[in-house]
């Protein structure tokens, strides 16, 4: 792809409007980490740069919960100790995309959009039960985030459509999260295997409530429910965690590429997975 | 000369002169040349490890508006075209690598150039890759060359084979040596090919000019290399060919040959403008020159006390599309630092479908210590010996006779194993759970030529004109050295990295020669300026020039009264005779050789085999550190690439033979956080051979990293990894299979 | 195509240039305004050779396009001290010996910068951590990290 159009949107509407009316393939260019090394071929695009708008780049916090505007770099996301305090394991997952420098540009809904299999966030995002806010031609819809990714960089948005807010409900009492990926060295690789966990505990210590979900080990992040079946009704013993990180290892389909073998992948999502639960129920603890 | 003595500027830590421009962002790299009309190149990369060439149609992309020039193979003088060079440049009848050169293109802007390239046309006929040694080497193996045939081999080779070469170096009786052992070891090794990792891509802008006045800019390791090779290959005369040497932006070898210069002046030539050629980062991993992946036996047998009998090696490099690869330093190297009396090493130079191999740092060496120095831990574990002890019973010491030929001179490497079982990392256990390891390395050094200049300035300052590119602070090495024979400040000296028509002839920096060899020229040189200080202040006082003593930056008059400063010499030059030039033109022999010990603490993640380098330590003997801190910063860097080589680093195929992981990316070189500090401890030992008792520093101190880690993770997790690198999932798979 | 007009700031001078839109703005910095103190290593945002600040954030400026730099605030490594009164980052590297081939330097003066403006007291972790993304082949990291504590150091001293 080359960029042989710039547009930058003031309002939601022009770059709704802007995506669409375009006759080559229009691309949303929030902070492009990944657009930009994606644009080295020769195959011409036109980019709609959002990032002039509000409300796309906030975070704005109520009784509700989160409203992330979708291009909010990751830098200032996780800059934000109320967004910290909330969702600890999101801004975890913000923090570990790229270097200092991608992440003064990168944010969670380009993480999002771009849709690949490793994308640190989503199963941050899934784990919180995130939902994704799309507009478009034809109004507003909302989308589970474990709906919106379809396949390897492909989503469930249509042209002309924009992801315009990710909304995520206020924790329930005793609820936390973590995210947890493996990585060769220490920084700037991609995740060879991703694990994000929410937990709900009651006041004796036991768990009422999980999300699990994984990343890097198939084609789309997934939703695991087994592990959290597992976790549900346990005080997160071994003997539970061990049962979600199978859980996890068997719902894994990855694949033997130059970051990681199939058994290598398997293991560690199970591993992550339990290292993660531990995390997020520490936090759900208080400690 | 050698003797331990205190100088006045040698063995300061000084800013380095041309640190100002380097942290400011004017110091020029080998992109940053832009010349007027200047047109941009781009090469056009054969998308198939191994394919016939069958034709090649360049019209369209001739025609497409904006494109000034096309060249391809055939573009290269007739008689050039049977050089391995030329055809590693350009692909000739065969692409031999993903990545190989086919065309070049230069046009008005990138963007047009890299449109024309897509308008070239190749007709490939795909061949079978050949991607590894055994599938190289095996009898029916597809040939990547259908002419090559072994050279080296007891009877001469009758069949064309993938196998360029074989070498043999013996010493004693390896069967006898055998037969005294009480324990004998033996285990294969492997380890990947690798890249340098220079941060800067290759770049060059040039001028073709018909009238003798062609210039090429460029990043290289030695520009006048650069002239020779680049006018071979062209058909022009040196003396027609101006190289300057851009700053450069790491090298670690990878920048001793040509790739871009050749291609850019046929561009230059057709086209009649000036020409820039910038690789991206995927170009430099897919088409430069790599270091080579090997595989080797090794085999030590050894007396109950530690004491080696007989060593014996057996090792395949890895050499890309053509013949070249350091099997030869690798079969010197391998056990250069033991006295031993029986030793028999045999080496394979192997052709495979991967870039041409180009020098890494002790280019060879890292790679065969590393199978030896892994096989010398083993031991030291079935013997229940210290690490470090089994090697100060074996160590090569003044007098030892080395396998690869001289019998040593004084040596520092009985110095660097004391010094590092002295130091405070080893005197402490290694913690509960982490694993520890110890290496040793070798390396010869080189000298060669080197030539410079020191004209004196009327007002007592100086200009000091060399011709090696400082690759790492040399230029304030110089500076020291020439300040040290002169008397003057170093400030008021200003070393510059000179053109190929400034000085004479250097050979490439390389083979950690420069602040030995070059550095010589420079002392030399600057004894040349006193030579004739005296005389001019001799003519003065009418005395002879013994009579006159220079020190201090002062003439005195021993026979007399009278005293003259560089100042008030160098002011009335003109009256006493004309401007004074020094000149050091030399060929630098007594490389004195480099040893380096290292230790490393490393903590293994269990469930997951991640490798964490808790704490380092490296000695070298640096003969005498002329810029402590750049010795300190070579041992450190070293280090560091060899950190990276024993963890992480590889370059990754597919089935097809295409790299999978041209990027910084995925080849993972070592980041800021992925490490501790790195404590160096500078041995001076000094060499005989050199004024100050430098040693070069450069490359002793990549070796022996690779076993060092992969002992330390060994240790960890109970098993041996005598695979590199130890990634995650190889440190995993030894720990389950454990 | 149609080139883009931009108006920004470069270190804090009023800057107009016209660019193609797939131009990034290391191109622009480069090859159209000469300032080709921001390198390029890598083109992908692996290396952060080519680091520079928009409106005060770090960032890779091979990975921003040219006419995303409309109305910002661009801060590259020549804005940050000159031989007469260098920086005293810029001063930590050269004591401290804190490059060797010195491509990666301007990258590293420039994240430095942004690493003490955000956090004046960096422990060695968050320093190592902070700037994981300049990559440095030469010096194993080790000087570079002690000119960093040494001018945060210093910068504290003086403020």
């Amino acid at each position: 792809m080359t960029v042989v159009e710039y547009s930058a949107a003031a309002s939601i509407e022009e770059a709704v409007s802007l995506l669409l009316s375009s006759d080559i393939p229009a691309k949303v260019l929030a902070g492009g980490t990944d657009l930009i090394i994606q644009s080295a071929g020769l195959d011409p695009i036109k980019v709609v740069d959002i990032k002039n708008i509000d409300s796309m780049m906030g975070a704005t916090i109520d009784g509700d919960g989160l409203t992330l505007g979708p291009s909010m770099p990751c830098a200032e996301l996780y800059s934000r100790d109320d967004v910290k305090a909330l969702f600890p394991g999101l801004v975890e997952a913000a923090y570990l995309i790229g270097s200092t420098q991608v992440q003064g540009r990168c944010s969670v809904g380009g993480n999002l959009c771009n849709s690949s299999p490793a994308a640190d966030t989503i199963p941050a995002l899934i784990a919180n039960a995130a939902q994704c806010v799309i507009q478009g031609p034809g109004g507003e819809r909302t989308v589970a985030v474990e709906d919106f990714v379809t396949g390897v960089g492909r989503n469930c948005m249509a042209k002309g459509e924009l992801l315009t807010a990710l909304r995520l409900a206020k924790p329930a009492a005793g609820t936390s999260d973590a995210y947890l990926r493996f990585i060769p060295r220490t920084e700037m690789d991609i995740a060879v295997a991703g694990a994000g966990v929410s937990v709900t505990l009651d006041g004796a210590g036991t768990c009422t409530a999980a999300r699990v979900s994984i990343g890097a080990v198939a084609p789309t992040a997934l939703l695991i429910p087994e592990a959290a079946d597992a976790l549900i009704g346990s005080k997160l013993d071994e003997a539970a965690l061990d049962k979600a990180a199978a859980a996890s290892l068997a719902a894994s389909s990855p694949i033997t590429d130059r970051r990681g073998t199939v058994e290598f992948r398997k293991h560690v999502v199970g591993v992550l997975t339990k290292r993660a639960a531990t995390i997020a129920a520490q936090r759900a603890r208080g400690e | 000369m050698s003797e331990a003595k205190d100088y006045k500027y040698v063995g300061t830590r000084r800013v380095r002169p041309d640190g100002y421009d380097k942290v400011t962002g004017r110091a020029n790299y080998g992109a940053d040349l832009t010349l007027p009309g200047m047109i941009w190149g781009r090469i056009l990369r054969s998308p198939h490890a191994h394919a016939k060439i069958k034709g090649i149609n360049t019209s369209k992309a001739e025609a497409h508006p904006g494109v000034s020039a096309v060249v391809t193979f055939q573009d290269f003088p007739e008689k050039s075209q049977g050089s391995p060079l030329a055809q590693n440049i350009l692909a000739n009848e065969k692409a031999l690598y993903h990545g190989h050169a086919i065309a070049a293109v230069a046009a008005k802007t990138v963007q047009i150039a890299e449109e024309a390239l897509g308008l070239i046309e190749v007709d490939y006929e795909v061949l079978t890759p050949v991607m590894d040694l055994d599938t190289a080497m095996a009898d029916g193996a597809t040939l990547i060359n259908e002419n090559l045939k072994t050279v080296g081999l007891p009877e001469p080779a009758t069949e064309a084979s993938n196998i360029a070469a074989r070498q043999e170096l013996k010493i004693g009786d390896i069967d006898a040596g055998f037969a005294e052992a009480d324990v004998i070891l033996e285990r294969e090794y492997s380890t990947p090919t690798v890249h340098q990792g220079y941060i800067e891509p290759h770049a060059c802008t040039v001028r073709y000019d018909e009238n003798g006045q062609s210039m090429v800019w460029c990043c290289t390791q030695g520009h006048f290399d650069v002239r020779a090779s680049t006018a071979n290959l062209l058909g022009m005369e040196l003396g027609k060919l101006k190289v300057v040497a851009s700053e450069i932006g790491g090298g670690f070898g990878g920048k001793t040959t040509i790739y871009l210069e050749p291609v850019a002046l046929m561009l230059s030539k057709k086209s009649g403008n000036p020409v820039k050629i910038v690789m991206d980062r995927d170009e430099v991993f897919k088409a430069s020159g790599p270091g080579a992946a090997t595989k080797s036996w090794i085999k030590i047998g050894a007396k109950k006390d530690g004491t080696f009998t007989a060593m014996q090696a057996k090792m395949a490099f890895e050499a890309g599309a053509f013949p070249g690869s350091p099997v030869g330093p690798g079969t010197m190297t391998v056990f250069a630092p033991y006295d031993v009396a029986n030793a028999k090493v045999e080496g394979f130079d192997v052709l495979v479908n991967k870039p041409k191999v180009a020098a890494y740092r002790a280019p060879g060496a890292p790679q065969a210590e590393f199978a030896s120095e892994m096989l010398i831990n083993e031991l030291a574990e079935k013997l229940g010996m210290d690490m470090i002890d089994i090697r100060l019973k074996n160590a090569a010491r003044e007098g030892t006779q080395a396998l690869y030929g001289p019998k040593f001179r004084e040596i520092g490497f009985i110095e660097c194993l004391e010094q590092c079982k002295a130091s405070e990392h080893y005197q402490n256990a290694v913690a509960e759970g982490n694993g520890r390891g110890v290496g040793a390395g070798f390396w010869f050094n080189i000298g060669g030529v080197s030539s410079a200049v020191i004209h004196m300035n009327p007002d007592g300052t100086a200009t000091l004109l060399e011709g090696s590119p400082d690759i790492g602070g040399s230029r304030a090495s110089m500076q020291s050295m020439a300040a040290e024979e002169l008397g003057i400040a170093p400030e008021r000296i200003k070393p510059i990295v000179a053109d190929t028509e400034m000085v004479a002839h250097n050979d490439t920096t390389g083979g950690s020669r420069t602040t030995f060899a070059t550095g010589m020229a420079v002392i030399e040189a600057a004894q040349d300026v006193v030579r004739q200080f005296k005389e001019r202040a001799a003519s003065t006082w009418n005395v002879t020039p013994e009579q006159v003593e220079w020190a201090d930056g002062v003439a005195r008059n021993t026979a007399g009264d009278g005293e003259m400063t560089c100042q008030e010499i160098c002011a009335s030059a003109g009256r006493t005779g004309g401007q004074i030039t020094g000149r050091g033109n030399i060929n630098a022999r007594g490389a004195g050789p480099s040893f380096s010990v290292h230790i490393a603490d490393v903590a293994v993640d269990k469930d997951t085999g991640k490798v964490d380098v808790v704490r380092y330590t490296a000695s070298q003997d640096a003969g005498r550190a002329i810029h402590p801190s750049y010795v300190e910063g070579q041992i450190q860097g070293g280090s560091v690439q060899g950190i990276g080589w024993a963890l992480n680093e590889e370059y990754i195929y597919s089935d097809d033979g295409l790299l999978e992981n041209p990027g910084f990316l995925d080849y993972r070189i070592p980041l800021a956080s992925d490490l501790p500090m790195i404590d160096p401890i500078v041995v001076e030992v000094p060499n005989p051979f050199h004024p100050y008792g430098v040693r070069g520093v450069g490359e002793a101190n990549i070796i022996p990293p690779l076993a060092t880690v992969a002992t330390a993770v060994g240790n960890a997790i109970g098993r041996p990894m005598p695979d590199l690198p130890c990634s995650p999932p190889r440190v995993l798979k030894a720990i389950q299979e454990g | 195509m149609a080139k883009v007009h931009v108006s920004t700031s470069v270190n804090g001078e009023p800057t107009e240039f016209l660019c193609e839109p797939h131009d990034t703005l290391l191109d622009v910095l480069r090859n159209e305004l000469n300032m080709t103190g921001t390198k390029e290593g890598c083109g992908s945002g692996d290396c952060g050779a080519c680091s520079v600040t928009v409106n005060d954030r770090l960032v890779c400026s091979c990975l921003v396009l040219g006419a995303e730099a409309e109305g910002k605030e661009i801060g590259t490594v020549e804005g940050i001290g000159n031989n007469d009164s260098l920086h005293v980052i810029q001063e930590k590297f050269l004591e401290h010996a804190a490059l060797q081939c010195g491509i990666c330097t301007p990258g590293l003066i420039v994240s430095t910068k942004a690493l003490l403006e955000e956090n004046p007291s960096p422990t060695e972790e968050e320093a190592r951590y902070y700037l994981a993304g300049n990559l440095c082949r030469c010096t194993g990291y080790d000087k570079i990290i002690r000119a960093v504590m040494d001018a945060a150091e210093s910068m504290r001293g003086a403020a």
